[in-house]
């Protein structure tokens, strides 16, 4: 049966930099709800469960349809989604944190800039000629088109950032989600034509030889992104392309 | 002018990437704000494709039949000439997304794959899964990423827009905007400002928008006399899953691809759209869809548990075809309501979804009535006319951006000094009047709740502005909306932090929410005729002699003032629309 309110229990802080604390706001129960529904009715009031009326909690959210990857945050210890995380699937409370692997800059909202930084630094797009009407791409079959598809759902919501041990504050590690992107564009008919550019990007600092093949990433891919084949295969291409450079001097 | 011309983008969706992409082309320094990460724009929510007329189907499709559609199914109302201009770049944009890496769904020959959409009875659209909308966006954010690379863009991404700033001539030399942070507006000056700021959902409320579709930036300029246009012409999508926070689009590609719509009558299935319209069926424009399923639910009180939902069916289909082709789309059904939809059958019900209407631009350039202030994509009010056709949103933003980009160039180096000629304290002005609105919102006080005042709104214009409209509901509508400005004074901001306040920010967008919401009720008490997504029962045909026009609505602080515009039918001429 579901309960006829919802207690949600929340870490906060106020700025960058600030102490994070907790608060517990208490809103009522309606079916179908997520989370996200939950923190409006906890806007709304603005009251804590012990009845003190407070700034209301702060967090990202966009499309509400997890194809955005704004509102992902860290629900009942689990990293996801929060538009997608119903209330009557979860233990109440619901425990709501922000997630770690990236700097807190008010309540549940992060600074996630650095993956955006890192698509650039792979360079993770085709380099086309330019935006004129030149006739069609590649020809490609629909097996090569699909697998293609997989990887491009990423949608740098950082999950598998989250959950990776090699990426910490001690590491420069870029994580999994750009190497699948990598990926992608190296398996493109014209992104082929500049794998190396790539491949020297993710040989440098924070590259894939900072993968501890812990594969905690796959599992906490909400789009089911083969992260670890993706990682694997990334491996395996650079130990031959470093090979094949090392042989050319 | 010498150096390089500056061009300003707001919106980071598919029409300001696009815009953006084509200015650094064109040998623009380019600034794109957007109040998300670019990847977070709305334009992920598209499902179902992107149309073009490539004919690879041996339909014998082509520009000009799609020209026709679009313009038919707009009943008429929309300017000919970006439309038809469009239908025309479209193969073309459908090859370039290709060559930017886009996974587009192929034939067993490696061609682009092309499904079927509303209002068309050839196979058009092209399609990547069911997230054609992400996957378009993500093609167009890498490659603005490669010009920021070089530096040519650069990023404000989480910045908020305010207002444009504009000299003593009313031209447009830059805008005022503010990061989403300290909240501290600062003033950029420009040759040329593009808007592609999308459409107005939250003033409905729920819709199957996303929450940054507040329309707050077409009012803010609106508010500083950019002409909004055709406002009451808003698109409530056949097909969406209710919920708390936002109703959820369930695609059209779901019936382009054998989804079929029925009710339960008399202990059997009763497939009302393919009775009724046996030519279409169920690909109907969507704006006779939604009207269909109100009817049978509203009037026939058929809906599906006597709740107001119909059922939309694909358990016949090939479950596994029917993964590969709309994976995305029953991802989101089952996620969100829990059943596999290829087992049984969807529930869903009409839901506000696109904003025909916007911002007033001319029929070449997408320049509004202030010179340097371009609108674009879904901001701006052409291409669609009275209702807009499935999967011809991706392509008119994007084509809308490839328009309003090399434009602004163009208008920039045209320009004998450029922005540099604005006297600095014009746009020191600009910043100035808005820092001084943000303390005036913050420091509101009364009994009113900001975000309840919201609530309010969304239901008043959900009642009686969208499917079935009578003129004494619209005027409550307007006295509503006109009570809600007043009580909006007395709502104070219940954040009280000067860093990261979403509320402030939401206290300002709900001015300009307001505004608009107003025009757009004055635009459908005034136009006393039914056309495309304007349906008024009193007057149920359409009534080219009288409002065979555009409508004009300027702001004034006392209410709208609108007026109208002839729509030229220069290729395509007037005929009645019928899909049965």
């Amino acid at each position: 049966m579901p309960e006829p309110s919802v207690v949600l229990r929340i870490k906060r802080q106020a700025r960058p930099g600030s102490a994070p604390y907790w608060e517990e706001f208490e809103v009522p129960f309606r079916p179908s709800m997520n989370v996200i529904a939950a923190l409006q009715a906890a806007r709304r009031s603005a009251t804590t469960r012990d009845g003190r009326t407070v700034d209301p909690v702060t967090w990202e959210s966009n499309c509400l349809e997890e194809v955005c990857g704004a509102c992902t945050m860290i629900v009942n210890g689990r990293v996801r989604q929060a538009c997608s995380a119903l209330v009557e699937h979860l233990d109440q409370p619901i425990a709501l944190e922000p997630m770690s692997k990236f700097p807190v800059v008010r309540d549940l909202v992060v600074d996630r800039a650095s993956m955006f930084e890192n698509l650039k630094r792979v360079r993770a797009w085709i380099p086309i000629d330019g935006t004129y009407d030149i006739g069609p791409g590649p020809r490609m079959g629909d097996d090569e088109a699909q697998e293609g598809y997989v990887l491009s759902r990423c949608m740098s919501c950082g999950c598998c950032l989250e959950v990776c041990p090699q990426v910490n504050e001690r590491s420069d590690f870029m994580g999994p989600a750009v190497m699948g992107q990598v990926v992608l564009f190296n398996s493109h008919p014209t992104g082929r034509l500049h794998r190396e550019e790539r491949l020297d990007a993710v040989m440098g600092p924070g590259g894939i030889q900072d993968c501890g093949k812990a594969q905690n990433c796959v599992r906490a891919c909400p789009k089911d992104i083969p992260l670890t084949e993706s990682l694997v295969k990334l491996s395996r291409e650079s130990a031959l392309f470093a090979l094949r450079e090392l042989l050319r001097k | 002018m010498a150096r390089a011309p500056q061009i300003a983008v707001v919106g980071g969706g598919l029409a300001g990437l696009m815009a953006a992409l084509k200015a650094a082309e064109a040998g623009a320094d380019v600034r794109l704000f957007s109040s998300v990460p670019c990847k977070r724009s709305h334009s992920v929510c598209a499902q179902g494709g992107i149309n073009a007329a490539v004919n690879t189907k041996g339909e014998g499709d082509s520009p000009e039949i799609h020209f026709d559609d679009t313009i038919y199914g707009g009943d008429f109302l929309a300017q000919q000439d970006l439309p038809r201009r469009m239908c025309f770049a479209a193969p073309g944009i459908i090859h370039l997304l290709d060559r930017m890496g886009v996974r587009f769904s192929r034939t067993p020959e490696g061609l682009i794959d092309f499904r079927r959409f509303g209002g068309t009875k050839h196979h058009r659209t092209a399609f990547a899964g069911a997230t054609t909308g992400q996957q378009l966006i993500y093609a167009l954010d890498e490659q603005v990423r490669r010009w920021e690379a070089e530096g040519r863009v650069t990023r404000f991404e989480n910045w908020e827009f305010l207002s444009a700033a504009m000299d003593g001539g009313g031209r447009c030399v830059g805008l005022v905007a503010m990061p989403l942070g300290t909240l501290k507006p600062e003033a950029f000056r420009a040759d040329a400002v593009i808007l592609g700021t999308g459409g107005v959902g939250a003033i409905f409320g729920r819709s199957t928008n996303s929450l940054n579709c507040t329309g707050s930036a077409a009012g803010s300029v609106h508010r500083q006399g950019v002409v909004y246009a055709n406002p009451e012409f808003i698109q409530v999508h056949p097909t969406a899953v209710p919920g708390e926070d936002k109703d959820r689009l369930i695609s059209e590609s779901v019936r382009g691809e054998g989804g079929r719509v029925w009710v339960p009558r008399g202990g059997k299935p009763w497939y009302f759209l393919e009775e009724r319209f046996p030519k279409y069926g169920n690909l109907v424009p969507r704006d006779v869809a939604t009207r269909e399923i109100f009817r049978v639910v509203h009037e026939m009180g058929l809906g599906v548990d006597g709740k107001p939902q119909v059922y939309l069916d694909v358990s016949h289909l090939d479950a596994a075809a029917t993964r590969r082709k709309l994976g995305g789309v029953l991802e989101i059904y089952e996620k969100f309501v829990g059943d596999d939809p290829t087992e049984v059958p969807m529930r869903v019900f009409p839901s506000v979804h696109y904003t025909m209407g916007g911002m007033w631009v001319d029929n070449e350039n997408e320049m509004t009535n202030v010179p340097g202030l371009f609108a674009t994509g879904e901001a701006n009010y052409q291409y669609h006319g009275a209702n807009r056709l499935g999967a011809n949103s991706l392509v008119s933003c994007i084509f809308g951006g490839m328009v309003s980009g090399p434009a602004a160039v163009r208008y920039a180096r045209g320009l004998a000094a450029g922005a540099d000629a604005a006297d600095a304290s014009v746009l020191e002005g600009e910043r100035a009047r808005q820092e001084a609105e943000n303390r005036k919102a913050a420091s509101r006080e009364g009994p009113e709740n900001l975000y309840g005042l919201h609530e309010e709104l969304g239901t008043t214009m959900n009642k009686h502005v969208t499917v079935v409209r009578h003129n004494e509901g619209i005027r409550e509508a307007e006295r509503k909306v006109a009570d809600l400005q007043a009580r909006l004074a007395r709502a104070p901001v219940p954040d009280r932090s000067d860093f990261g306040n979403q509320s402030l920010v939401f206290a300002r967008q709900m001015e300009n929410m307001l505004v608009l919401a107003r025009a757009i009720c004055r635009g459908a008490l005034l136009r006393d005729e039914s056309r495309g997504a304007h349906y008024k029962p009193a007057f149920p045909d359409r009534d080219d002699q009288k409002f065979q026009k555009t409508t004009l609505a300027r702001y004034s602080v006392d209410g709208p003032v609108v007026d109208y515009e002839p729509v030229e039918c220069r290729y395509v001429k007037p005929r009645p629309r019928k899909y049965d």
